[in-house]
């Protein structure tokens, strides 16, 4: 990430970097000229490619204008300020793009790129296995050529969006003598193949957000291997690398713009299609906004160990969000931002967790109902089943302990039984 | 609202922090606290005149260094860190808080000069025997005389009260009660009708006194009975003063955690290395760097008098406290048996955590002040 914003920001010699205002000033004419709310979602995304301002910090080459990160983010909000609706970056598809862009060959940008900021194909990303969570590089889906394509058998899980995804990128075991790093390829694959079964994975709040995939003698194509063999966990870590800076994203672009006209109509759609899976997400982070609201209401702001309750959520949650804003103004700043800015997922774990514990006060009898005879139709009793999942998505409580201590406070590494030897010879679950 | 610091700032925290590296190391600190005066009055006279700091949020127009809180907690924060024995916190902190706060233009201009430069040590006499940290618990009666008032009763907990020149007391108006009729006075330490006593503190760090007034004379500060204004925030500053302190000796609790962490050996293995041991260092610096985080809010939230200043002095204060005291605890459990000794110095650290715990009010008191002063 470090490495793209250095190389991004870099004047290149032959050409001067045009400076912000004109940039703003040439889109906002383009706009005035072009963007139109009656045309079709797809007509005027079309449009906003061919003119490489949908992407301009990507190459001129590939629908882009060659802009750094910082011009692009001047012309998208050119582009916010006029009500126009951006090229599609919903779902893990910007991953699957940056991906492409940085180990991808010509044909798969000129066969995905396209297509992929339209709109029109969905993709999902298939990396977590049953057998291997937090030790993503233990996984076992086997890729076997047989001479002609690579042959696919395995399972993964927690893939978001697989049930209507076109496209997969996919990370599998290519070579079991290597250590486990070295053997694996990454692949993009066809999700609209027999091969593929996608299975709805319902969770403990009774939500199906995520699916399970089966692989069975699936096949894909050799030109469709991501770098070469044997460079997967490589390229795996970019896709890793950009859904920790998109992160960030899902809010901003799950809100989508405002506005009457057909695009925006068919942008609503889109939208509700892909966030449908994260209508819960707030509840999992214990809508610390609730407490005082609801301890009014009922009553139990009276009851001290109530307002206790409530105080060590709003420490938590507070500390956390200043933490948050002091590490962004020593990055504005230009300073080197410490290891503290490793802590919001940690934080977030703990502020939800005390969170559901001052729900459950508050609520008092009524947590034990659900749904409409729940408090606030049922909404309070998903904080209550949700939350168990923010210390686990996206890196354990006990892996971000781990990451924490050895890259922000210098401690060593666990002494390690898996890396040194054929990974066929490294125990494992039998699942999976 | 500022969320991070300055250069100046920054230049500044490292100036005072060479400072109590120099001045104050744990062989300092454990010859000071066997002593009764508690600090070393060569020391204290290097940093009034050399870094000015008894000063350094005292107005110029008082004598004083002109800068606001935010470098007042700079400072508290380095010598918590540095654990310095010296009246730093009761003259400054306190007791000239309390004085900027309350008293009228003359007596700042009489009464500041001298703490600013730090030939005054002052003190504020707030807390009594019973313990109570709530300004409405005030016992101590101001009786009107001829030439100004007289105090009867007693103050504790009063810290530094047994060297302080200068006397900043809360008492009350006889027949008043809550926080009605509370009032600041200002008496001269050893003066008539005032007997002080040094306390055993568990923190000999940190000297406690108590005093008994009888029939003293003492001159109102500021306005009659118009304490119960004034306190809730001079009380709000120090809570913030003191969270700023307790922030700075936790980072020092980490540190000296990461550093024994690092060095000690055990199953073949530096015990840095088991995950037992790096998820509490990990959960402690978490911790620690919330409590910085809030801290530093606060005192931006003072500097800036924002309305959300009451409710964010406190949660600073609980998060502080608790961090803090944590952070003690886990030093010694990381450091294993040896933590226990008296030779290892986390105890000294240990001690004040826990007097800072219960000064101006205990987590408890300030997470419920939090919610109750709290407006969306």
């Amino acid at each position: 990430m470090t490495t793209n914003n250095t190389a991004d920001s870099n004047t290149t010699s032959n050409e001067q970097t045009p400076d912000e205002q004109s940039v703003r000033s040439e889109v906002r004419t383009w706009l005035e000229q072009n963007w139109d709310p009656n045309l079709t979602l797809l007509e005027w995304r079309k449009k906003l490619i061919d003119s490489g301002w949908g992407v301009p910090a990507w190459p001129k080459e590939w629908h882009g204008r060659g802009l750094t990160i910082g011009l692009g983010d001047a012309v998208d909000d050119e582009l916010r300020k006029m009500g126009a609706v951006s090229v599609a970056k919903t779902g893990v598809r910007m991953l699957a793009a940056a991906t492409i862009l940085e180990h991808g060959t010509d044909m798969h940008k000129a066969k995905f790129l396209y297509p992929l900021l339209t709109g029109e194909d969905t993709w999902c990303q298939l990396f977590s296995e049953p057998g291997s969570g937090s030790d993503l590089a233990g996984l076992t889906t086997r890729a076997d050529f047989d001479g002609e394509n690579w042959i696919f058998n395995g399972q993964k899980v927690w893939t978001t969006s697989a049930h209507h995804a076109k496209w997969g990128m996919v990370l599998a075991r290519s070579n079991w003598d290597l250590p486990k790093h070295q053997g694996m390829t990454y692949f993009l694959i066809d999700m609209e193949q027999p091969g593929v079964e996608v299975r709805p994975l319902r969770q403990m709040n009774g939500h199906a957000s995520f699916n399970e995939i089966f692989f069975t003698d699936a096949k894909i194509a050799p030109e469709f291997m991501v770098s070469k063999e044997g460079n997967g966990w490589k390229v795996a870590m970019t896709t890793l690398a950009h859904e920790r800076r998109l992160a960030d994203g899902i809010r901003s672009w799950g809100r989508g713009d405002k506005g009457s006209g057909r695009v925006y109509d068919e942008q609503k759609a889109e939208i509700a299609t892909v966030m449908e899976p994260y209508k819960w997400y707030p509840q999992r982070a214990g809508r610390v906004d609730l407490l005082i609201e609801r301890a009014k209401a009922t009553g139990k702001y009276d009851d001290p160990t109530v307002r206790q309750a409530i105080a060590k959520v709003l420490i938590m949650a507070k500390a956390a969000e200043w933490t948050g804003r002091r590490v962004k103004a020593a990055h504005a700043l230009g300073r080197q931002p410490g290891p503290e800015g490793s802590l919001g997922k940690l934080a977030g774990s703990q502020v939800a967790r005390l969170a559901a514990q001052a729900h459950t006060l508050i609520a008092g009898a009524d947590a034990m109902l659900t749904s409409e005879d729940g408090a606030m139709d049922g909404l309070i009793s998903e904080i209550l089943i949700s939350v168990p999942a923010e210390s686990i998505a996206g890196g354990t409580d006990e892996i971000q302990r781990n990451i924490i201590s050895e890259r922000g406070l210098g401690m060593p590494k666990e002494p390690r039984t898996d890396v040194d030897r054929p990974f066929r010879d490294v125990p494992r679950n039998t699942v999976g | 609202m500022q969320y991070t610091f300055s250069d100046e700032q920054e230049e500044f925290r490292l100036i005072v922090r060479r400072f109590m590296d120099d001045k104050s190391p744990t062989t300092e600190v454990r010859e000071l606290m066997a002593t009764d005066q508690g600090y070393d009055k060569a020391v204290w006279k290097q940093l009034s005149q050399e870094l000015g700091l008894p000063g350094i949020h005292i107005p110029e127009a008082y004598g004083g260094q002109g800068f606001g809180f935010i470098e007042l907690c700079i400072v508290m924060e380095e010598m918590g860190r540095a654990l310095l024995c010296a009246p730093f916190f009761s003259a400054t902190a306190l007791a000239a808080t309390a004085i900027m706060s309350a008293g009228t233009e003359e007596q700042k201009l009489a009464l500041l000069p001298d703490i600013a430069s730090g030939e005054t040590l002052a003190a504020l006499a707030y807390n009594e025997s019973s313990g109570h940290w709530d300004p409405a618990s005030t016992a101590l009666t101001a009786t009107p005389s001829d030439d100004g008032y007289v105090l009867n009763g007693g103050k504790s907990f009063v810290v530094d009260g047994h060297v302080a020149d200068l006397l900043i007391a809360v008492a009350r108006t006889p027949g008043t009660s809550g926080i009605y009729g509370l009032s600041l006075f200002s008496l001269e330490g050893k003066g008539e009708g005032v007997k002080r006593r040094l306390l055993q503190s568990l923190d000999p760090t940190r000297k406690l006194a108590q005093i008994e007034f009888d029939n003293a004379p003492a001159t109102l500060l500021g306005e009659l009975d118009a304490g119960g204004t004034t306190l809730p925030h001079i009380l709000d500053l120090a809570a913030v003063a003191l969270a700023s302190e307790s922030v700075g000796s936790a980072q020092k609790m980490l540190e000296s955690s990461i550093e024994y962490a690092l060095l000690r050996m055990q199953f073949g293995r530096l015990i840095g290395s088991f995950q037992a041991i790096k998820h509490k260092c990990a959960d402690m610096f978490l911790e620690v760097e919330l409590a910085k985080s809030a801290a530093y809010y606060a005192a931006s939230a003072a500097a800036e008098q924002t309305p959300d200043f009451p409710a964010v002095a406190s949660l600073a204060k609980a998060c502080a406290s608790d961090t803090y005291m944590k952070a003690a605890q886990e030093c010694i459990q990381i450091h294993g048996g040896i933590g226990f000794t008296w030779e290892n110095d986390t105890h000294l650290y240990f001690k004040r955590a826990k007097s800072s715990e219960v000064f101006l009010g205990d987590p408890n008191y300030h997470r419920d002040q939090l919610v109750l002063r709290w407006e969306d």
